[in-house]
């Protein structure tokens, strides 16, 4: 098996920058990008078991022409937005309302499309209560089982199985200063170093960003961002996002189902080869 | 009179700077349960359990699979795998050495042992997880190996058993760490797919990346009494939510109240459990 990936050089100015970029106040979320993209979108609710959770947004509507159903993170914008979206921190009922819109889109033939942006699934009594593990678990594996075409963009932070819960897709991108990671910089030094204040050190050492992501194989491509950031034009970035998922759709339309199942294991079998024998 | 007359000098010192004391590391321990001193020999022949509360003690990735196993006897798979420091990371001192030492320590070449053997006679892949070493966390080697066991018992048609205790995912393998969540996950897919049964037997403790994702997908999960189960640790939470946990949260007893296990199983039980939900899932083992 292969040994060791070839990296960017790692410097924790660009990481640590990049981890505040997709953090930024004005970075375009989830909605911003689906109102853009998806005129008349029509959202649905509800897990149907317990309730419906505000920090996942799940819907549907034409992409240029093209029928999908969105699934997408939503963080808050305000403080009042923040809380009710949870600052984007899904519960279980979040992760049971989105596998059951893509259930509902692998029945009508459907893709789905999966903006994910997250600090991480909500780690409160409640979520542990109905299952935060149970819930990610699950989708992880029916996302792997689904017989239609699904594409995940990290549109800001990829928080660890929070954020994986609605990754596992045929084609996984990445905005270019979005980040992808196990776990938060923060607590990752706070693990090490016993201070959160080495975040930065950390995000270098966690290889968290958009190239590294692609060097280490772990996603197929990054969607440019315009100027400084997404924040700064975001009809650009919607532009690009809009033009890649248009291209891959595309792409993945002319497969058959059995051909996108096997395409998706055979992604996530080998990823990872890490090791010697 | 030779009854008070010591004939040995064997209770002088071997120098007199030697090391005086009488080594007794090792021959008993001291419940973490109820706090009574047990002996060691026999803790291990009750299979790790205190004789007096019924504790369940932590035990290595060998000790588990020669418990669960026929005999004791089993064939290990993927033994000679081992990581690559992907990443070059360090934190308090570099990756690679810290595996270097915690092969050394455990014996082990990574967090997991996978392997086949009998379990009242029928044959059953499995993989116990090694809570020493870095953890017990799950990077590229353990969802390799797993999602080899799976596989392998994919093409043997023999069901999956995989014994949890882990810390989640290996933060020195970053995000490929995350990616063994996943690719895991699809491989269970493809044994749900080929109607094979999984047994998940989550023990002291399992949280994070692991119970997130393959500890929670077993046709049956199972665990070990009074052990922390959750995505979350209990740290995080209290941090998160800044009041203190009732007692007993994220225990095994507090997961099947809530509805995410199928039982709590003594360990003494275990073998019996397995092998009865296998003769229901797959017919009687001739």
């Amino acid at each position: 098996m292969s040994t060791s990936p070839t990296l960017p050089a790692a410097t924790s100015f660009d990481a640590w920058a990049r981890v505040q970029l997709a953090r930024h106040p004005k970075r375009p979320h989830a909605l911003d990008y689906i109102q853009k993209l998806i005129p008349g979108f029509q959202e649905i609710h509800g897990d149907r078991c317990f309730g419906d959770d505000a920090a996942i947004i799940c819907g549907f509507g034409l992409l240029r022409e093209r029928p999908v159903m969105v699934i997408g993170q939503q963080k808050g914008r305000d403080t009042k937005q923040k809380l009710v979206r949870n600052f984007g921190m899904p519960k279980p009922e979040g992760y049971r309302k989105a596998m059951r819109a893509m259930a509902l889109a692998e029945k009508f033939g459907r893709p789905v499309v999966a903006l994910l942006d997250t600090p991480g699934a909500y780690p409160g009594l409640d979520a542990e209560e109905r299952g935060q593990a149970e819930a990610i678990a699950y989708n992880l594996r029916e996302m792997a089982r689904l017989r239609v075409p699904v594409v995940s963009v990290v549109i800001g932070e990829g928080g660890s199985g929070g954020a994986l819960a609605l990754g596992v897709a045929n084609r996984v991108y990445m905005l270019e200063n979005a980040v992808y990671s196990v776990i938060s910089p923060e607590s990752c030094a706070a693990i090490i170093w016993r201070d959160a204040k080495n975040a930065e050190r950390a995000a270098a050492a966690l290889r968290i960003t958009a190239p590294d992501l692609k060097a280490l194989g772990l996603i197929d491509g990054i969607v440019p961002e315009p100027g400084e950031g997404a924040h700064e034009e975001p009809d650009a970035a919607t532009f690009h996002l809009s033009a890649v998922l248009d291209k891959v759709l595309g792409e993945l339309a002319a497969m058959s189902a059995d051909e996108l199942v096997r395409d998706r294991y055979e992604k996530f079998r080998r990823m990872g080869n890490f090791f010697q024998e | 009179m030779s009854w008070f007359t010591r004939k040995q000098p064997s209770l002088t010192p071997d120098s007199e700077e030697g090391e005086r004391k009488v080594k007794t590391e090792g021959l008993w321990l001291k419940c973490e349960g109820c706090g009574q001193v047990i002996w060691r020999k026999g803790l291990e022949e009750n299979l790790w359990l205190c004789e007096k509360c019924g504790y369940h003690f932590k035990v290595d990735a060998v000790t588990r699979l020669k418990q669960l196993f026929d005999d004791g006897d089993f064939t290990e798979h993927d033994a000679a795998l081992v990581s690559t420091d992907p990443l070059g990371f360090a934190d308090s001192k570099p990756y690679g050495r810290r595996l270097t030492e915690n092969r050394a320590s455990t014996g082990l070449p990574d967090a997991v042992i996978c392997a086949t053997g009998r379990i009242l006679g029928r044959p059953v892949e499995a993989c116990a997880m090694e809570l020493k070493f870095v953890g017990g966390s799950m990077g590229a080697v353990v969802g390799e190996k797993i999602t080899r066991a799976i596989e392998r018992a994919i093409v043997a048609r023999s069901p999956v058993v995989i014994v949890s205790a882990s810390g989640g995912a290996r933060m020195q393998e970053g995000a490929i760490s995350l990616m063994q969540m996943a690719k895991v996950s699809s491989a269970l897919m493809r044994l749900d797919e080929a109607k094979l049964p999984y047994i998940s037997i989550l023990t002291d403790p399992t949280t994070g990346g692991v119970t997130a994702s393959y500890a929670m997908l077993g046709d049956l999960n199972i665990a070990e009494p009074g052990a922390l189960i959750g995505f979350a640790g209990p740290r995080v939470i209290e941090q998160a939510i800044r009041q203190k946990l009732p007692a007993g949260f994220q225990r095994s007893e507090f997961l099947l109240q809530h509805g995410f296990l199928d039982a709590v199983v003594k360990r003494p039980d275990l073998r019996q459990y397995l092998a009865q939900s296998f003769d229901f899932f797959c017919g009687k083992y001739a």
